[in-house]
Order: structure tokens, then C-alpha cells, then sequence
């Protein structure tokens, strides 16, 4: 237990000096093991890039936990809203490995059907239940409530290629005047 | 901890349901029925196709000689060069989002509401669809009910002017579906007039197959048949279909003072001549046909190029936003679904006959032993109308509606029994906006196809249980004689 609250505060460390995006898993692994026997950094001023939230070209958003090592994945306002009423979702089975562009689930409206990849590579550890009563939850809450799954990011780096909420916005009005 | 890989792939991606929706499909409409009431299209037919007879020579050279300029064919087009009909712009200003469909640049829906409210608007209200890009044709000439007959299972003889009924233009030998199509009988014989109106997605396959088919007609010593397609200086005839529960209201309250025709007696599978009234005067007249692809109450206004949008308008205005709206190719197809209605190119195709389609029921009786069960393909047909437990062909697999549990099963999803092994394929499915569950419809191996029949189908890898249901999903509400 302790060691992982210290591995948290070092995550977020490294993270806001930027080099957690770089390093390797076995860099990070390292590194984290060295870090038990340092004393935590905190720091909240230059962490705004890595926690932000990035979109996928798919319209999938994924937002990284405070420590950095858990994104949590759903389907942007835009995609939610052209997709019209959600009325069934298919969520992750918890402890499955992927990678980034695999899918990971699928939203069904009654036009479509259509596959969730995940943005980010790592290990599903949770899947939001609650679309299971209430798929519905996705229109309501794209963003917030209506997430679909949570996942260990193995490869954090991976964020860099995505796109911050400005350039998907840029993004989706380019599409739109397509 | 780490499981097996990520889920199959089921559909596509969520970026190709944003950017459009549902684009490969065909929306057929049965029913239809138009005329070239209006004043020039019969003088002037455009596009006769061909026609001639061993003894009518001179009837056809004529004919022939009256359409000088003559475009044979509809126009055809591509992906790349779509088509619009005379009411795109009318989409454009009512927020209509434009998708490829049929070789049409099509509405899958409105900006003013999603594909279930659509849904739910037309099932309680009223909606407008624009169809125009569907093909609509005249047959006629003495010989255009023996000619029709011989392409298609419908019983035309009995039919009487001013009725309609769906059909399918069929393959030789092999019965195979080559388009389905609403006929209705406009005019008796001896002269015969035939309205028929075919999907858009099969625009060229049917006119070649019409235009051989015509062809060969001409080389016997058959009476003369006339087929063309119905434009106006080269410009299509419109054609929208007012379907929902306040169908009937509104087109009555939009009707000329002159337009007698009561709403009341005009029951489904009927046609009428109607005029309405015009901001600018009185309309040409209009051939309207109770019928629609809904499931509703409803109707499908064939109109005169020159004024489509301007019928199209009228009606919107005249019936106003509270109880018409616009709907596009996303609502269409699940209330179709609902109703259990074919969808060309998924449900039926080139390779499925009417009886394994479940459309055996456009067969009438008369057609089907004697002298008259001469149709294209009927030597596998009606074989097969007759099962092999009492001594016929039957069929192997059956068109079925089913239920599904959990993820809506879409085109392309695998039936299987307990045991997992295949025994049919969905062709069309989606979460019903009316019933909340999801409806689909296949193909299954004959004898899983009675209704109850506990099947499962594989969704994203993963097995679904549904069942075997009778059709269609929702009851059908048309105006008929009590």
C-alpha cells in the first residue's frame, strides 16, 4: 500500500517534468522501483498537458487519473450527439490486455453500430455498469457519467499523438464543413 | 489477469457512424403509383424504352415517331457524381443531412430530430419523405398486362384500375429477385396502362433487364408493349410519401375545392387522382396512392416535375410543424423494419425467390397452375410453394423475423441452434424506437423458421439468444374497409 502511494506521488512527479511520456515500460518500471526510497514531489502547476483529456480521430476521449497510470475511456459530446439515442452498450471484459486501437466495446443507436478503440494501450480494470441498465447515460453524459471503461495505460506516451480538446474541435468543425 | 484480445471487430468505427450513417443501404418503397395524368407526358413520351409488335408495326412506328428527342433511359448515376432530387435544397433549408444512397444524394435525417424521434413522430404524427429518387414507369399498349405477367408473379388480369399491388420483376429459370416493385393498373384494357415503380439502387440492372426483356417480348408475335420512364423535359416525376396517423387529415386539408375525393372511402392499396390547392392556383393532378413503407396510414403522391417542390411545401405549410415534419433514410428504415417489410440488396436479392422471402403471398392463385403460371422462373417457384412433406421442392431456407436479447444484431450476423452450428444470417436488424427490443430479420434453414423457435445469434463474437417471430414486428395500421 505504501508503496504504491509513494509510486503515485512519483508518477505525478515525473509526469510534470514531462519525462513519464518518454520513458519505456521498463524505464518506468525502474524507475518507480527507485522511487520508493525517494521522498514524494508534489507538484500541481505544470501537470495540465499529460492529465488533460485527448480525442481520437474515432471520437473517443481518454483522460488520464491524477498518478497517471489509469485513463478512463469514453465517446465524445460530438460523437454522442450524432449518433443519436444510445440504446445498448458493449463494455470491456475486466482484465483483458489491449492495444491502442483495438476494440474495446461498441455503442449501438438505432441507425448504427459502432466499435470503441481504445486510444491507449494497457489492461482493462474496470467497465461502467451502469450502461448496462442505462445506456442512455452516454447521451446524457458523454464525458463524464456516460464513460466506458477504464483501463491501465501501459504506454502513457501514446497520448502525445492524440488530440487536445481544441484540436478536435478544429477537428470535428473541418469534418462538419466537409 | 490478462484475458484473451480485444472483441472482434463488429461494425465500423464510430468515425464512420458520425460521418454517415447507414450509408449502404437501399431503401426500396413499394407503393407508388403516378401518372402522366398531367397534360404532356403521355403525348410526349421521353423515354420510350422500345416496343413494337410482328402485327403493330405502324402502331410503333408511330409511337416511335412521336417521341422524337427520345432518352430511353433514366438517368444513372455514380458515387461520384450522385443524383438530387427536385427537392435537395428543400433538405438543405430543413437541416437535412446528405448521404450517398442509391446513387442519390439523399436525407439520412434532420436537424431538428434524431432518428427515434423521427421514428416516434411518424408513428404518432406525420412525416414526409422525399423518394423521388426511387424509378417510376409506365407499361402500356395492348400487350403491357401479358408482357408484365410474364416478368412478374402478379395476378394483372384480375386487377382493376385505380388498385396496386407489390411485386417482384423475377429472373428466368432460376426465379431469383430481380427488383421488387409496386404495380398499379391504371387504365383497363385493351390499351392497358401500368404504373410501376422500382428501387433506385437497381436503376440500370432494371432497365436493362426491362429493356431485354421488352426486346425480346417484340421478337415474338406478341401484341406491342411500351415501356418509359416518367420524366418531363428530362426531369423525373417527383415523388414524396406522406405516411403516419395524420396522413389522411393533412393531404384533405390540403386538397383543391375541386378535389372530391373523400379520404374516407379510399381504403390502402387504392389509387386517386387529386389536386390541392396551390399557393399559385390549383395543382396538375396528382397520383396518389394509399400505401407507404411504414407500416402507417399514409400516402405516395407521384407529381409533375414542375412541381414537386412546390406540392412538397404546400403540404409542410398547410399541415404546419406541429404535425408534419420531414423524415429521412434513418427513420425510414427502421419503421420499415418494424413492419417487416423487404429491403432490396439485403433482405432479398438476385438469389432469393419470393417464396424462400416470404413473399409467396404475391402470388395469387391464378398464377399459380394452368396456362398462366407462366412467369420467369416459375419452374423452380412454384415447386417450391408446395413443401416437401406434402410431395413439392419446398425451399431449404425461409425469410423470418426474430427477437434478439441484449446487442441489436445487424446485416451480416450469424444464426446458429444450440448445438452452434450455422443455420442462417441476418439480413436487417436494429433496437425497434416502438417496441424497445431489438428486431431483426434473416434467412434460416427451413424448419427452424416457426415462429417461438429459440435460436441464438452472434453478435461481436459472442452469442445472443433470439427468437423466431411472427412479422411484422409492430401491427401494421392501415385504412382498410372494416
Amino acid at each position: 500500500m505504501a508503496a504504491s502511494v509513494v509510486s503515485r506521488s512519483f508518477a505525478r512527479s515525473i509526469a510534470s517534468s514531462g519525462s513519464l511520456t518518454r520513458c519505456s515500460r521498463p524505464q518506468y518500471l525502474r524507475l518507480r522501483a527507485q522511487s520508493q526510497f525517494q521522498p514524494a514531489i508534489r507538484s500541481f502547476t505544470a501537470s495540465a498537458k499529460v492529465w488533460q483529456k485527448r480525442y481520437t480521430e474515432d471520437h473517443e476521449w481518454v483522460e488520464l487519473s491524477e498518478d497517471g497510470t489509469v485513463g478512463t475511456i469514453g465517446i465524445s459530446d460530438y460523437a454522442a450527439h450524432a449518433l443519436g439515442d444510445v440504446v445498448f452498450a458493449e463494455l470491456p471484459q475486466v482484465g483483458i490486455e489491449v492495444s491502442k486501437g483495438e476494440s474495446i466495446g461498441a455503442v449501438e443507436s438505432v441507425k448504427s453500430a459502432s466499435d470503441i478503440m481504445t486510444p491507449v494501450s494497457g489492461e482493462i480494470v474496470e467497465a461502467n455498469s451502469v450502461l448496462e441498465e442505462k445506456p442512455g447515460t452516454i447521451n446524457k453524459s458523454p464525458e463524464a457519467d456516460g464513460w466506458l471503461a477504464k483501463i491501465k495505460v501501459s504506454a502513457p506516451e501514446e497520448l502525445e499523438s492524440l488530440m487536445d480538446a481544441d484540436g478536435y474541435k478544429k477537428f470535428t468543425e473541418e469534418a462538419e464543413s466537409k | 489477469m490478462s484475458a484473451s484480445r480485444a472483441l472482434p471487430r463488429a461494425a465500423q468505427s464510430l468515425r464512420t457512424a458520425v460521418r454517415a450513417p447507414k450509408t449502404n443501404r437501399l431503401l426500396p418503397s413499394p407503393a407508388t403509383l403516378s401518372k402522366s395524368l398531367s397534360t404532356k407526358a403521355l403525348q410526349h413520351p421521353q423515354s420510350e424504352v422500345k416496343s413494337k409488335t410482328f402485327f403493330n408495326t405502324s402502331y410503333a412506328q408511330q409511337r416511335r415517331a412521336q417521341s422524337s428527342n427520345a432518352s430511353p433511359a433514366p438517368e444513372f448515376y455514380t458515387e461520384e457524381n450522385p443524383g438530387r432530387t427536385a427537392l435537395y435544397d428543400l433538405h438543405l433549408q430543413h437541416g437535412g443531412k446528405m448521404v450517398p444512397f442509391g446513387g442519390y444524394s439523399m436525407p439520412v435525417q434532420y436537424s431538428d430530430l434524431s432518428v427515434s424521434e423521427s421514428h416516434h413522430w411518424t408513428r404518432e404524427k406525420a412525416s414526409l419523405f422525399d423518394v423521388g429518387h426511387m424509378v417510376q414507369y409506365h407499361v402500356e399498349g395492348p400487350g403491357a398486362e401479358a408482357f408484365l405477367e410474364s416478368i412478374t408473379p402478379a395476378g394483372l388480369k384480375e386487377m382493376k384500375p385505380g388498385t396496386s399491388s407489390l411485386s417482384a420483376l423475377l429472373h428466368p429459370q432460376t426465379g431469383g429477385i430481380v427488383d421488387d416493385c409496386i404495380i398499379t393498373r391504371l387504365e383497363e384494357g385493351p390499351k392497358h396502362l401500368f404504373y410501376l415503380v422500382a428501387n433506385a439502387g437497381c436503376r440500370e440492372k432494371d432497365y436493362k433487364f426491362l429493356s431485354s426483356a421488352i426486346e425480346k417480348w417484340d421478337n415474338t408475335m406478341n401484341p406491342v408493349a411500351q415501356l418509359r420512364h416518367l420524366e418531363h423535359d428530362s426531369r423525373p416525376y417527383g415523388l414524396v410519401a406522406l405516411q403516419g396517423p395524420l396522413a389522411a387529415e393533412i393531404l384533405q386539408s390540403a386538397f383543391a375545392d375541386t378535389c372530391k375525393v373523400d379520404v374516407n372511402k379510399w381504403y390502402f392499396g387504392s389509387m386517386k387522382y387529386i389536386t390541392l390547392a396551390l399557393p399559385m392556383g390549383e395543382s396538375l393532378p396528382i397520383v396518389a396512392s394509399r400505401a407507404g413503407y411504414t407500416g402507417e396510414d399514409g400516402f405516395e403522391l407521384s407529381i409533375h416535375p414542375s412541381q414537386t417542390v412546390e406540392v412538397t411545401k404546400h403540404l409542410l405549410d398547410t399541415a404546419t410543424p406541429e404535425k408534419l415534419r420531414f423524415a429521412g433514410l434513418g427513420a425510414r428504415d427502421s419503421l420499415r423494419l418494424e413492419a417487416g417489410m423487404c429491403l432490396y440488396g439485403h433482405d432479398i436479392d438476385d438469389t432469393t425467390t419470393p417464396v424462400e422471402a416470404a413473399l409467396a403471398w404475391i402470388i395469387p392463385k391464378d398464377r399459380r397452375s394452368g396456362e398462366r403460371a407462366n412467369f420467369n422462373g416459375a419452374e423452380t417457384i412454384i415447386p417450391q410453394l408446395t413443401p416437401v412433406s406434402k410431395g413439392g421442392a419446398g425451399v431449404s431456407r425461409r425469410r423470418v423475423g426474430l427477437t434478439v436479447e441484449g446487442a441489436p444484431a445487424r446485416e451480416g450476423a450469424e444464426i446458429v441452434d444450440a448445438d452452434g452450428n450455422v443455420i442462417g444470417k441476418i439480413t436487417s436488424g436494429c433496437p425497434s424506437p416502438t417496441m424497445k427490443k431489438n428486431i431483426a430479420m434473416g434467412y434460416i434453414k427451413d424448419g427452424m423458421h416457426k415462429s417461438g423457435t429459440e435460436v441464438q445469434v452472434i453478435v461481436r463474437g459472442k452469442k445472443r439468444n433470439a427468437k423466431v417471430v411472427k412479422m411484422p414486428h409492430v401491427p401494421s395500421k392501415y385504412f382498410k374497409p372494416a
